[in-house]
């Protein structure tokens, strides 16, 4: 190779902020990316389940001579195949059933050449069924004597969470005033673009590759190996580039050990691969719960205590959404203060489509109403909203009663620069007043903030990831790395912080997180995690490469490591910049010298947190942050169509590290939560889903997307990759009780319902006009003691 | 039932195409299943979602409720034929560099309806391109940075934000 020319002195320009690009955007825009729906292997059997498309019934019968006998048809499963084969977090599921617990249970399964073959031979089974008394909502399932979901789960009980703090006999006797409400969070899908798929194949020693859009490549193992009765060493796990997952593919589903059954009986891959109505019916959903929340304060605006107490829809059966009690605890005792709590959840098996994970975990449903009852107490003690929670707000060093310990805490900054940018308190006052003036269409603007786990959540034994890093004789950088990516934008961070690091061009960093037999331990893709954790990975493996070059680099520039630098691919003098020699040459030189080496470095990261503790006390995130989101709205108050004009964010994100990543995980987040406020809702009707597919069930769309104001707070975590902290879930938890507050600034009308459709609305302002008519208060189960 | 043929051609990104569809065949389904052209999206299957949305003679459609014989004798193009071997479309690269593109799924059918909507009033507003874009469901990006690449391409970055 030619000598390098000695460029100018190369001065240190920070990526750490700036806008940087997908890698895989190029490819994803072109149409060249292949996902997981459009892969097609030799051989490839299509496979295609048969729901029970009843919520409760014994399986009296079943006949699937017709099918096993269709010309095309592989292989037919039914119950039978699966016995034992249990799975699930209480092991509750299994791949096929031998009893219905709900709509879309899988009755059977087939192989088949093509997708028509394997549709007709569905047809072609017969089932006879005894239909039986179901419990579609927590308290049927809860009552005494109710029908039982599963036998040897007594009372219907799934999971019972607990967290109590300080006297709360002597907190109520000392409050001035106390909000006492009921909110039912309703039942929401993620609606990933792409439909659920799977693929699998048995090779002739046992061992199964899984292509699947698992966003936990690792505990997946674990979890799929006994619903196929295998180790779970014997499963490679391939992950493609998916259509989304938001939380959806963080357990195992049925489908996919239905692959594997299917790849295992007929020795050949199989492809399992949901229709758009499918996706409605077996996907998870997002927890729907009844919320009894009371919360006290003086009168001087002190906040005296919070109890919580919670009955959640379960569904049939319990996947990874029913920890969320965890999550929802954080915010009912802790980011404003409350010195008392008391908070009761109960998971209960319903005869429901059962509930996942989903973005925001558990903490949408609780934020909603927490940030309801900050505003209503605002307004009994007369306080502007903002300076109410500006009193109770805590600050840097607090811990919360679960001792989550808050390090870096910018809430006030959020909450005065959210409420500042927006006029919010000017515009509050103003709205409320014109309130009951005459005309059609009323302003409002409403105000909301939460608390969310932005150094990953030690829900399991580990948090950490594994990295691995080589650059070769060309200055190409491979990381390996456990950090899986679904559309989120890991891959920029990671590529965005080893180019920070080593001084490379971005597009001389290539990423490898797609597959278990290669990239190291990974907890997944959950608790808003993976830019601190992984970002953190990534960083230190990428320091450690950095010493190894600058040691070695001393010897050929005579020049001490310590004054060394890498910048845009040259070994530099750190303190003038001074070229001295190209990366790569000397990487070459480093390879064949005498007592060669090449570059390759690995790097275990565990996040100084704890596990999840006794009594759900631990500081169990290695950061925490805040959100405020201030929703400005306009209601026609005829029709009860909310208008969200603009919503204002101010969010404590560590440090900004890249920007168009950021600002994109906000805006996807808000839309998220902007259709669960007002247009998303899934009707089920008796255990059946009456609306499963777009036509019915509403995502937002681009003319309903706000304008959106963005502050980003740096907190500098100590902990984070050059300060950041974890950014994504709190933009989805937020925007829904600002919604809420700003139709009550409106109207006077609060929803405790989600969500706030046209239908809801317009029938509150109609029934609070006509109570106001009829001289009476307007108050719907709201009380008040002093 | 299936097995009902009939050949048809077509203009498909340029080059003349000439093939045996099933009559019920779909025109999504021939792309992506007869001629690999799996850069166009099944999202729905209803005309619900855009994630399919390919050019026919100019103009849009949701290739999902089309049938393939509806394409003999028509000029189709799909998100493939949108960009030359050696580089990107304009409406592409402005997706990419304005961070428009998160998980992407949907993506190809949203870039066919901006190439559309751009094609036909290149001094496109923001407010148009949210109506024109209404028919096209993304759950990753809230559409901001969708905009924000379509009013690049229409040479209006930054006003109206």
């Amino acid at each position: 190779m030619k000598k390098s020319a000695i460029p100018a002195p190369i001065m240190k320009e920070s990526l750490i902020g700036q806008r940087v690009r997908k890698p895989d955007a190029p490819d994803k825009a072109t149409g060249k990316t292949r996902y997981i729906n459009d892969m097609v292997l030799p051989q490839m059997l299509i496979g295609k389940v048969l729901f029970a498309g009843r919520p409760h019934a014994r399986i009296m019968r079943i006949d699937t001579e017709a099918a096993r006998k269709l010309p095309g048809v592989h292989a037919v499963l039914t119950g039978q195949d699966a016995v034992g084969l249990k799975f699930g977090f209480v092991r509750d599921n299994v791949a096929l059933k031998d009893k219905v617990r709900c709509e879309h249970d899988e009755i059977a399964a087939v192989a088949a050449e093509t997708e028509e073959i394997a549709a007709r031979a569905l047809g072609l089974i017969e089932v006879e069924y005894e239909d039986l008394p179901g419990v579609f909502t927590p308290e049927a399932g809860a009552r005494e004597g109710a029908p039982l979901v599963h036998d040897d789960f007594p009372g219907n009980r799934s999971l019972h969470f607990e967290f109590r703090h300080g006297d709360l006999a002597a907190a109520e006797a000392a409050s001035d005033l106390i909000v006492d409400n009921v909110f039912r969070p309703h039942h929401v899908t993620h609606c990933c673009m792409g439909t659920s798929c799977a693929i699998a194949d048995f090779d002739h020693n046992g061992k199964l590759t899984i292509w699947t859009q698992t966003q936990y490549p690792y505990n997946y193992k674990m979890d799929l190996a006994p619903a196929l009765g295998i180790d779970p060493g014997d499963i490679r796990v391939i992950q493609p580039p998916v259509g989304g997952a938001f939380g959806s593919k963080l357990d195992v589903y049925p489908y996919e050990p239905i692959a594997a059954l299917l790849a295992k009986k007929t020795g050949r891959p199989v492809k399992v691969i949901y229709t758009r109505e499918e996706e409605f019916q077996a996907s998870p959903t997002r927890r729907a719960a009844i919320i009894h929340m009371r919360t006290g304060c003086t009168r001087d605006g002190a906040l005296t205590f919070r109890t919580a107490d919670v009955l959640l829809d379960n569904g049939a059966y319990t996947s990874w959404g029913p920890t969320i009690p965890v999550i929802m605890m954080r915010t009912t005792s802790g980011h404003y203060r409350v010195p008392v709590v008391d908070f009761k959840a109960q998971a209960i098996y319903t005869n429901n489509p059962y509930a996942g994970s989903f973005r925001g975990y558990g903490n949408v449903q609780t934020t909603w109403a927490t940030a309801q009852q900050m505003d209503m107490l605002a307004e009994m003690v007369d306080m502007d909203p903002l300076e109410f929670r500006l009193k109770n707000a805590q600050v840097s060093g607090e811990t919360t009663p679960q001792k989550s310990f808050l390090r870096e805490c910018a809430f006030v900054e959020c909450l005065e620069t959210a409420a500042g940018a927006s006029d919010y308190s000017r515009k509050h006052k103003e709205y409320a007043a014109l309130r009951d003036a005459p005309g059609r269409y009323r302003k409002g603007i409403g105000l909301a903030s939460s608390i969310h786990n932005a150094g990953g959540a030690k829900i399991h034994k580990s948090d950490g990831i594994g990295t691995i890093l080589k650059v070769d004789d060309y200055a190409r950088v491979t990381v390996i790395t456990g950090a899986s990516e679904i559309g989120q934008g890991i891959d920029a961070v990671i590529t965005l912080i080893v180019a920070e690091e080593l001084g490379v061009p971005l597009e001389h960093v290539t990423l490898v997180n797609n597959d278990s037999d290669i990239a190291p331990w990974d907890v997944g893709v959950h608790a808003s995690r993976t830019t601190f954790i992984a970002g953190n990975g990534a960083r230190r493996a990428a320091r450690k490469a950095k010493t190894q070059i600058l040691n070695a680099a001393e010897k050929f520039v005579e020049e001490p490591a310590g004054n060394l630098d890498l910048r845009g691919g040259w070994v530099v003098r750190a303190d003038d910049g001074a070229a001295l020699i190209k990366l790569e040459r000397l990487l070459r030189q480093m390879h064949f010298q005498a007592e060669p080496e090449l570059v390759m470095v690995t790097d275990y990261y565990e996040p100084r947190s704890e596990p999840e503790g006794a009594g759900h006390i631990s500081d169990h995130s290695a950061a925490y942050a805040h959100a405020v989101h201030v929703a400005e709205i306009t209601v026609d108050t005829l029709t009860g169509e909310i208008k969200v004009d603009k919503v204002t964010v101010a969010q404590d994100v560590g440090r900004v590290i890249n920007r168009m990543g950021l600002e994109g995980q906000i805006e996807g987040g808000i839309a998220i939560g902007l259709g669960y406020a007002i247009s998303e809702n899934m009707r089920i009707e008796n255990g059946m889903l009456r609306n499963p597919s777009f036509r019915d069930y509403k995502l937002i769309t681009a003319p309903e997307m706000p304008e959106i104001e963005m502050h980003f707070i740096e907190s500098d975590c100590a902990e984070g990759p050059y300060g950041a902290k974890g950014i994504s879930e709190l933009p989805t938890i937020v925007i829904a009780p600002a919604v809420a507050n700003a139709l009550y600034n409106a109207t006077g009308v609060r929803i405790f319902d989600p969500p706030m459709t046209p239908e809801t609305v317009a029938r509150a302002i109609h029934e609070k006009r006509a109570a106001a008519a009829a001289g009476g208060a307007a108050v719907r189960r709201e009380s008040v003691t002093a | 039932m299936m097995s009902v043929e009939t050949e048809i051609s077509f203009k498909l990104n340029g080059r003349d195409v000439r093939l045996k569809v099933p009559v019920v065949m779909k025109t999504l389904a021939m792309l992506r299943d007869k001629l690999g052209l799996t850069g166009t999206k099944y999202a729905c299957g209803e005309g619900e979602c855009g994630a399919c949305t390919v050019s026919v003679d100019g103009k849009t459609v949701n290739s999902c409720l089309m049938y393939a014989v509806d394409c003999d004798g028509r000029e189709v193009v799909t998100i493939e034929g949108l960009r030359t071997p050696q580089s990107m479309h304009p409406v592409q690269q402005a997706f990419v560099d304005c961070g428009a593109v998160q998980c992407g799924f949907c993506m190809p059918g949203m870039i066919m309806q901006a190439h559309y909507l751009l094609e036909n009033n290149p001094g496109l507003t923001r407010e148009e391109a949210r109506r024109g874009l209404e028919g096209n469901l993304c759950r990753c990006t809230g559409y901001t940075k969708v905009l924000d690449a379509v009013e690049a391409v229409a040479g209006k970055s930054g006003a109206q934000r």
